[in-house]
């Protein structure tokens, strides 16, 4: 299918010849007239090739255009722009499923073309937060440093803090592998790759292959070589999808993002060839605004069946967490699952590092007919146990073991198995009954003095409680 | 009306040209969808326009309509348990209109019930002189609170008509002065400008939250204002949604202000089930919401505080003790940014507006104890506090810095407290109050005389803990003597007992200032009986093993008058069943 069929040509459209100047992603039109802000253009090249793009700005009869698949070949003498008169939309179906398209929303797999049941705008518009219905129902991933510590629900977001070479794309697919929900229902995949490797993508589809979930997956390719502007309609294209299949098809979607880094580095690249006023570290100012009408475009509505729960990727730029992109992903998001390069290198999978990790809506999703009554007080119970016993090794590294009390030397051994039984779980996944089993067995390490959080629990789950009770009768 | 045509558009910043005679900060209607805009920079006949809506679709050329005004809301009863968007639209009523799950362009909507009919009362009579600020009648608003409906600031006059008591909506004239003037039981005011009072008063009594940590080592005033700066995650929004549940104020002004959409759906959801402790009715009855979500237009993020703060005002002036809570400042600042970059204004630091200082002071300002306008003076109090979100958690950037020049107290969030789930993570180490001197003498005669003292131990203790903690990561914790590991130990209590607060405990939510004076009390008997105790030969070991540790710790999640009934046994017990101790 050729570019202008998708894009929607009238025949009304006006073409303009008068580029008058290029430069990176960005071509400037004169004396055109009835333009719209963010309407869509087609560029004609030279070779008579076409190329997309919006419009970023109109002053008086100048329009600034910002060329999705890159400059390069574009002259100002010859190049035609025309303009489509509408904003940037996106062909929906539910033949989606099972797609792949690429990062502007065109198949790119060779399979026959979409017919498109809706035209929807690929902006879309901010939830009414009274229309908003909480979310609450517990997703299980199977994997017990998510389920059991930092819980998912559905129609939260909850990015993955990676760093480089860590293994962010494993722990997505294993998620979306293992993923399910109480009452059975399967999830609908949205995948929205930004400027990831053919390799990872490689990973990826061989992943959806292998465990037949290709058919209920839509997959949104922008690879690394692709035009980086192209970047910055993926996201918003996938959600798009996403919204109008939890909403309108009452489907329950997990939209996994990758990598969200790439995408704040293509924001900056058009904002500095814009010349716009720099904000942080070369990121501009309405980065955070951008950012959540992307991370916002999750949750669940009220009287409707579907939801819609983003999983963003992103890759911290030297594992720094005050680096603005996780720091603002951080603001907007409801928690985070931060990995961690000292576990990784441990051989600890998934190298989760729950201390800075949370779950803001973890509450509204466990306890009693949820999960397990005792979930939050185990929950708090490993998180301090296992903080203390991570201050402790700070503590043995300067005075040694031998400098400590019993009960220290049982939280520094506390610490030590929770990284390698907890966290370390490994390829396979677990129910939240065995993650909680394990948390058990785990705390009967710990003198029983020292389990204040869940005393209330220690009677029926304890694995010696019991034995204690009868020894002493 | 002043009719201009766009000429250039750049996101949320637009500009018109043609626009003769239009004043700063007037609001327009932008192009043929009718967006709402407001006009910040005016040039020859060029109009620079925010506006307060998506700008996608629109051209060059399309009409630009002024309204001849600035930014008002229109302020009357039906406020009290309404959800508004930053700019006054009443979102339940944006869904019904639109049929729509989502917010869409345009959309027009009345601020308040013009239909609902209130049971007026009048309380003046005909040929009675009014001014500006006098009650001419109430009106029961919600369950407890009584509405005062009063003369516009600026209008004076002898009531030449009253009506009779019965039930009348806000449209309908209530009164008319000198034969002209009439008065409806709602008004317009426009946000950016301070409502008039009086005069300021001097803050003297505390602003009780229920949360120990704040009531007790850093109370604010009422009238005061404070900030909450924190790194994601700290715990900003559970802390400012604690104080919105319990505080001991007549009216709360909520303003979510760039924040989630799924956070709002949460204090919508709670709410109207939560009871107020003080009157019984439900929180919704005294709450009125402001929600502009992260994704909502960044100029209405800009005027949300605004609308919070005129809200918050109106009840002020009824006589009422008022706390605005903004979640989150940094949200608004950022805004404030990203429209000063569209105009391509020079930079100050990390690209924020040169003028955010003075914004951020002008803000602030509108916060105090006020007396009313009115012949007959009242006095209310607007209460600020203010949530920020400095980038990296890094206290030293602009928000956080300007924003404590202005304002009486800091109450510092730590990420460090927050990983090992020490909620709520204000520091006790970086946070600071101005206004003890003021609010001192109220806590000495309400809750006990010698609380200034209690404080002041309990505070020396913990700062004592942070020495020694330095210490023992330097040689492990037997280097120190046993007189030390005492204050280690007191101070976890301190620490676990008394600081950590939890927030989902029925309980343990509020603390009223009397029960946390004595968590104190108790705690400091136990460390006084223990020194004294040590100081014959008793071992730390032996001290450490009494069931009395336990007990209280139980305390803060006991019921409050028995655990206090409890604790003034506990601290005669204390020292007994210490001084029983045989020294081995």
């Amino acid at each position: 299918m050729t570019p202008e069929a998708t894009l929607g040509r009238s025949l009304l459209s006006v073409e303009y010849q008068t580029v008058s100047y290029v430069t990176g992603p960005l071509v400037f039109v004169q004396n055109v007239h009835d333009v719209a802000y963010n309407e869509m253009v087609s560029i004609v090249m030279p070779d008579g090739g076409e190329r997309s793009g919006q419009v970023l700005e109109v002053s008086g009869d100048t329009a600034v255009i910002q060329v999705f698949e890159g400059t390069q070949g574009i002259d100002i003498d010859v190049t035609r722009v025309r303009f489509l008169e509408e904003v940037a939309k996106v062909d929906v179906s539910p033949d989606l499923l099972g797609r792949v398209l690429a990062g502007t929303g065109k198949p790119i797999d060779g399979g026959a073309p979409i017919i498109p049941e809706k035209r929807l705008d690929i902006t879309g518009s901010p939830i009414n937060p009274y229309c908003r219905e909480q979310p609450a129902d517990f997703i299980e991933t199977g994997i017990s440093a998510i389920d059991g510590l930092n819980t998912l629900v559905r129609g939260q977001k909850l990015p993955i803090f990676s760093g480089s070479g860590l293994p962010a794309n494993e722990l997505a697919a294993q998620i979306i592998r293992q993923a399910s929900v109480k009452s059975g229902e399967e999830f609908a995949i949205v995948f929205g790759a930004m400027g990831i490797t053919h390799r990872e993508a490689a990973y990826f589809m061989q992943q959806f292959e292998s465990t037949g979930a290709l058919e209920r997956v839509v997959f949104f390719m922008n690879l690394a070589d692709d035009p980086t502007v192209e970047r910055l309609l993926t996201p918003k294209v996938a959600l798009t999808v996403a919204e109008y299949l939890a909403f309108e098809k009452d489907m329950q979607v997990l939209v996994v993002l990758s990598d969200m880094t790439n995408y704040c580095e293509a924001l900056r690249e058009v904002s500095t060839a814009r010349e716009e006023v720099p904000g942080r570290r070369g990121y501009p100012g309405y980065m955070y605004t951008d950012l959540s009408t992307i991370y916002e475009r999750a949750g669940r509505i009220k009287g409707r069946k579907g939801s819609v729960t983003q999983l963003p990727i992103l890759t911290m730029p030297d594992d720094d967490i005050t680096h603005p992109i996780p720091d603002l992903t951080g603001y907007i998001t409801e928690g985070q699952i931060v990995l961690s390069r000292h576990l990784h290198r441990r051989g600890v999978f998934p190298p989760i590092d729950v201390l800075p990790c949370l779950s803001r809506l973890m509450n509204l999703g466990i306890g009693e007919g949820k999960t397990r009554e005792d979930h939050r007080a185990v929950a708090n119970q490993l998180y301090a146990s296992y903080a203390q016993g991570r201050d402790l090794r700070r503590l043995v590294a300067i005075v040694g073991e031998e400098a400590l009390s019993d009960t220290d030397r049982r939280y520094l051994h506390f610490a030590d198995d929770f990284e390698k039984h907890i966290i370390g779980q490994g390829d396979i996944g677990r129910t939240i009954e065995e993650t909680l089993t394990v948390a058990w067995e785990l705390m009967s390490g710990l003198p029983m003095g020292e389990l204040k959080r869940v005393r209330d629990f220690i009677d029926q789950y304890h694995p010696t409680a019991g034995e204690n009770a009868t020894a002493k009768a | 009306m002043i009719l201009g045509t766009l000429s250039k558009i750049t996101g949320p910043v637009v500009v018109a040209d043609g626009m003769i005679g239009i004043k700063m900060y007037d609001v327009v209607r932008v192009g043929s969808a009718g967006l709402m805009g407001e006009v910040i920079r005016l040039e020859g006949t060029h109009a620079t326009i925010q506006v307060y809506e998506d700008t996608s679709g629109l051209k060059v050329g399309e009409p630009v309509e002024s309204t001849d005004g600035p930014l008002m809301l229109e302020l009357g009863p039906g406020l009290l348990s309404s959800i508004y968007d930053g700019i006054q639209r009443p979102l339940p009523i944006i869904a019904s209109q639109t049929g729509s799950d989502f917010i869409a362009r345009g959309t027009s909507v009345a601020a308040l019930d013009h239909e609902k009919l209130w049971e007026f009362t009048p309380v003046i009579e005909v040929g009675q002189d009014l001014v500006g600020g006098d009650v001419i009648g109430t009106v029961p608003e919600s369950p407890t609170v009584l509405h005062k409906v009063m003369v516009p600031p600026r209008l004076s006059g002898r009531v030449t008509s009253v009506v009779a008591p019965g039930s009348y909506n806000v449209d309908m004239v209530v009164a008319v002065l000198d034969d002209t003037k009439e008065i409806r039981m709602s008004q317009w005011w426009p946000v950016r400008q301070g409502r008039p009072y009086a005069r300021k008063l001097d803050p003297t009594t505390p602003f009780l939250t229920g949360m120990r940590i704040l009531d007790t080592f850093f109370p604010i005033a009422l009238g005061g204002n404070a900030i909450i700066p924190g790194g994601f995650g700290t715990g900003k929004t559970v802390t400012q949604q604690s104080l919105a549940k319990w505080a001991d104020v007549d009216i709360i002004v909520y303003v979510g202000c760039g924040e989630r959409g799924n956070e709002m759906t949460e204090v919508l959801k709670e709410f109207p089930e939560l009871e107020d402790p003080r009157t019984g009715s439900k929180l919704m009855d005294r709450t009125v919401l402001v929600a502009n979500t992260s994704n909502m237009p960044v100029a209405a993020r800009e005027a949300s505080i605004y609308t919070g703060v005129t809200l918050a005002e109106f009840y002020r002036d009824m006589g009422y003790n008022v706390a605005m809570m903004a979640d989150s400042t940094s949200r608004w600042g950022e805004a404030l940014r990203e429209v000063s970059g569209r105009l391509e204004e020079m930079p100050g630091e990390e690209g924020y507006p040169a003028y955010l200082a003075t914004r951020l002071a002008a803000f602030y300002e509108r916060s105090g104890r006020c007396a009313s306008l009115g012949s007959e003076e009242r006095v209310g109090s607007v209460t600020m506090v203010g949530a920020v979100s400095p980038p990296g958690g890094d206290m030293s950037e602009p928000m956080t810095q300007n924003s404590l020049r202005v304002t009486g107290a800091f109450w510092a969030l730590d990420t460090s407290l927050a990983h090992r789930r020490h909620f709520p993570a204000i520091s006790w180490t970086k946070s600071y109050t101005l206004f003890l001197g003021q609010v001192r003498p109220w806590f000495e005669e309400e809750v006990a005389n010698d609380w200034a003292e209690v404080r002041e131990r309990a505070m020396f203790l913990l700062q004592k803990e942070t020495e020694l903690q330095e210490i023992v990561q330097l040689v492990g914790p037997d280097a120190l003597p046993e007189t030390e590991k005492i204050i280690l130990e007191v101070a976890r209590m301190l620490r676990e007992d008394f600081l950590q607060q939890f927030a989902f405990d029925a309980v343990d939510a509020y603390c009223p200032p009397k029960k946390a004076y004595w968590l104190l009390r108790t705690i400091l008997a136990f460390f006084d009986a223990a020194t004294q105790a040590m100081s014959r030969g008793v071992s730390l070991r032996q001290i450490l093993q009494l069931p009395m540790r336990d007990e209280i710790a139980t305390m803060k999640t006991t019921d409050h008058e028995r655990a206090i009934a409890r604790m003034q046994e506990m601290v005669a017990q204390i020292s007994d069943e210490i001084a029983g101790i045989e020294v081995l």
